[in-house]
């Protein structure tokens, strides 16, 4: 979309100018929630080395978006059916599916190719695919707000129920086992939450650039912080800065908010890792080295 | 015959001593068959392990060692026969039981702090948002002090070497003071200055704590100074007793049920000759 609007290069007059337009409200909000879960899911599929799956579930539910545009009902409803028989499939074939590249990378393919040929029977209507595919925050309605609300206090409610077990099973899932976490179930709910927070994030994002909120802010956060909760708190506030960030660029230019979000959490990728450069994740902590102050804070 | 139960948020300094049943064998199992429906890995085995009692598992690939240990943990029933440990059937989640699996690699890219794994070793099943309890921290730090482990408590589980992750594995494992402490192939990725090392720990624990150890291992000789006891599985068949008993010609031959030769050094290191064409076969037809 092209822009319509001058920055003053004030931020209060800025905003003010800014969220005036309820469809910038709506964006924001729904924006903030997403990029909220998608940083704390994001921690558990990049601890989990199951970005790929979650990558899957966005294209799965590709094809599920382009049939409910075919059919006339709302795209996040296909989103969620597809990603979550997706991950339902994927948990049921047992703990180590997740690692099934070749197999999940089949049925993305077939997925990417159903949901072409539902977007080419609706006819012509190729805004809606391209929506799909790059992401559509500023369209977003009050009623898809909502439903973000509800979505996002399920998934970090549920997240934070079964935080410490699913934080152990990513750890060292054969000992978690044998101290009777119910691994099945785990891995059940655990693909459950990654398609819905995934089915939300591709409104933001689009289906193609779902990394940038699901995976990039939290490899992030894990090449700084080794403790599990200081980098989910990270993730999160890498994933909302460049929300908000995205957002107020994409509002005073012509270009899209993906291409911005996926800018500045790459950009702020690259910088952690030339920081890093030669060091490791996280400063290795060496015999004689003095501990930090985060470590004598412990 | 039911013995105390110790809740895990006990502090392990003042758990009672367990008395279990009219011996004080932890682990007993009577004519026991492991293995799965398909396929029988060995049969008809007995034994009994006591407190405090330090055991080598040894036999070749495929031969059921794991097997047995996955029996103890209650992930896999015996097809026949019984096994009770701590005085009651096997149990997933026994939190008495510490268990250090057969690992390979953990991702280089890990970077989580090793503490937090060994944390989680103690209240890793506990449902709920919240952070670790000050209980949970000093227990964590008792095990990782007792493992020699506290200098890399804070560093990613993704950098250290085998020998530090194997201590940061026994950490994770002691946390819940457990009574017994299966050890999966501990000593495999460990040159032998590691191994030594790691197995005079595990020594230290075992003696100091009154722990049975069941220590899964490929080559017998460098635990042979302080083993109390042999598990030798092969050929589908368990022999069990001193490493005496176990180790000679007689019983290996018996074991095997071809001729082997069990030959001793000045130092008490065995060479046992004729069963390298077996290994990789413990099985029943």
């Amino acid at each position: 979309m092209s822009s319509f609007f001058s920055i003053n290069l004030n931020p209060v007059v800025d905003l003010q100018e800014m969220w005036k337009y309820q469809f910038m409200q709506h964006a924001f909000e729904a924006g903030t929630l997403i990029a909220l879960i998608a940083g704390v899911t994001g921690y558990f599929v990049v601890l989990r080395r199951s970005a790929f799956t979650a990558h899957a579930f966005s294209e799965i539910g590709f094809a599920g978006a382009a049939f409910s545009i075919l059919v006339n009902v709302p795209p996040i409803a296909g989103l969620l059916g597809g990603s979550i028989s997706g991950g339902l499939a994927i948990a049921a074939l047992g703990r180590r599916a997740t690692n099934r590249d070749t197999q999940i990378g089949i049925v993305l393919a077939f997925s990417l190719g159903l949901g072409l040929l539902f977007i080419s029977l609706y006819a012509g209507y190729e805004t809606e695919a391209y929506s799909i595919l790059f992401g559509e925050i500023l369209g977003i309605s009050a009623g898809a707000v909502s439903l973000t609300v509800v979505a996002s206090v399920l998934l970090l409610g549920v997240t934070a129920l079964i935080y410490r077990p699913l934080l152990f099973a990513s750890l060292d899932e054969d000992v978690a086992e044998a101290k009777g976490m119910p691994m099945f179930w785990l891995g059940i709910v655990f693909m459950v939450i990654v398609a819905v927070a995934v089915s939300f994030a591709v409104q933001v994002t689009g289906v193609l650039l779902i990394f940038s909120l699901m995976v990039t802010p939290a490899a992030t956060a894990q090449y700084v912080a080794r403790r599990p909760q200081r980098a989910i708190i990270l993730s999160v506030v890498i994933a909302v800065i460049a929300v908000w960030s995205g957002l107020f660029i994409a509002f005073f230019t012509p270009y899209p908010v993906s291409f911005f979000i996926t800018a500045e959490v790459f950009g702020l990728y690259l910088v952690v890792r030339l920081v890093h450069l030669g060091r490791g994740p996280a400063h290795l902590h060496r015999k004689g080295e003095q501990p930090t102050e985060e470590e004598l804070a412990a | 015959m039911q013995p105390p139960s110790v809740s895990d948020r006990m502090d392990p300094a003042q758990a009672p001593p367990l008395e279990v049943g009219a011996s004080s064998d932890l682990i007993v199992a009577e004519n026991v068959s492991a293995g799965y429906r398909e396929k029988v890995v060995w049969e008809n085995a007995s034994f009994s392990f006591g407190r405090g009692e330090f055991v080598a598992v040894i036999g070749p690939n495929g031969a059921g060692k794991t097997t047995l240990f996955r029996m103890l943990l209650g992930l896999q029933p015996p097809i026949r026969g019984s096994i009770r440990i701590l005085g009651a059937e096997p149990r997933r989640g026994n939190m008495r039981i510490g268990y250090v699996p057969q690992r390979h690699i953990i991702d280089a890219e890990t970077n989580v702090e090793s503490q937090e794994l060994v944390r989680l070793g103690l209240s890793g099943n506990r449902w709920g948002f919240n952070p670790f309890s000050h209980w949970d921290r000093e227990a964590a730090d008792k095990a990782l002090e007792a493992v020699g482990g506290t200098e890399i408590a804070r560093r990613p589980l993704g950098v250290l070497s085998g020998g530090e992750l194997q201590r940061i594995f026994l950490a994770e494992a002691l946390v819940s003071n457990p009574d017994v402490l299966l050890l999966d192939e501990p000593l495999s990725n460990l040159d032998i200055r590691r191994e030594t090392e790691l197995l005079h720990l595990v020594n230290d624990v075992v003696r100091k704590r009154r722990v049975t150890a069941l220590l899964i291992a490929h080559n017998i000789n460098p635990l042979l100074p302080h083993l109390d006891k042999v598990m030798y599985i092969a050929n589908g068949r368990v022999a069990t007793g001193t490493p005496g008993e176990v180790l000679t010609s007689k019983s290996l031959t018996a074991l095997y049920g071809i001729q082997v030769e069990v030959l001793r050094d000045p130092h008490g290191n065995v060479a046992i000759i004729g069963v390298e064409e077996h290994h990789g076969s413990g099985r029943v037809d």
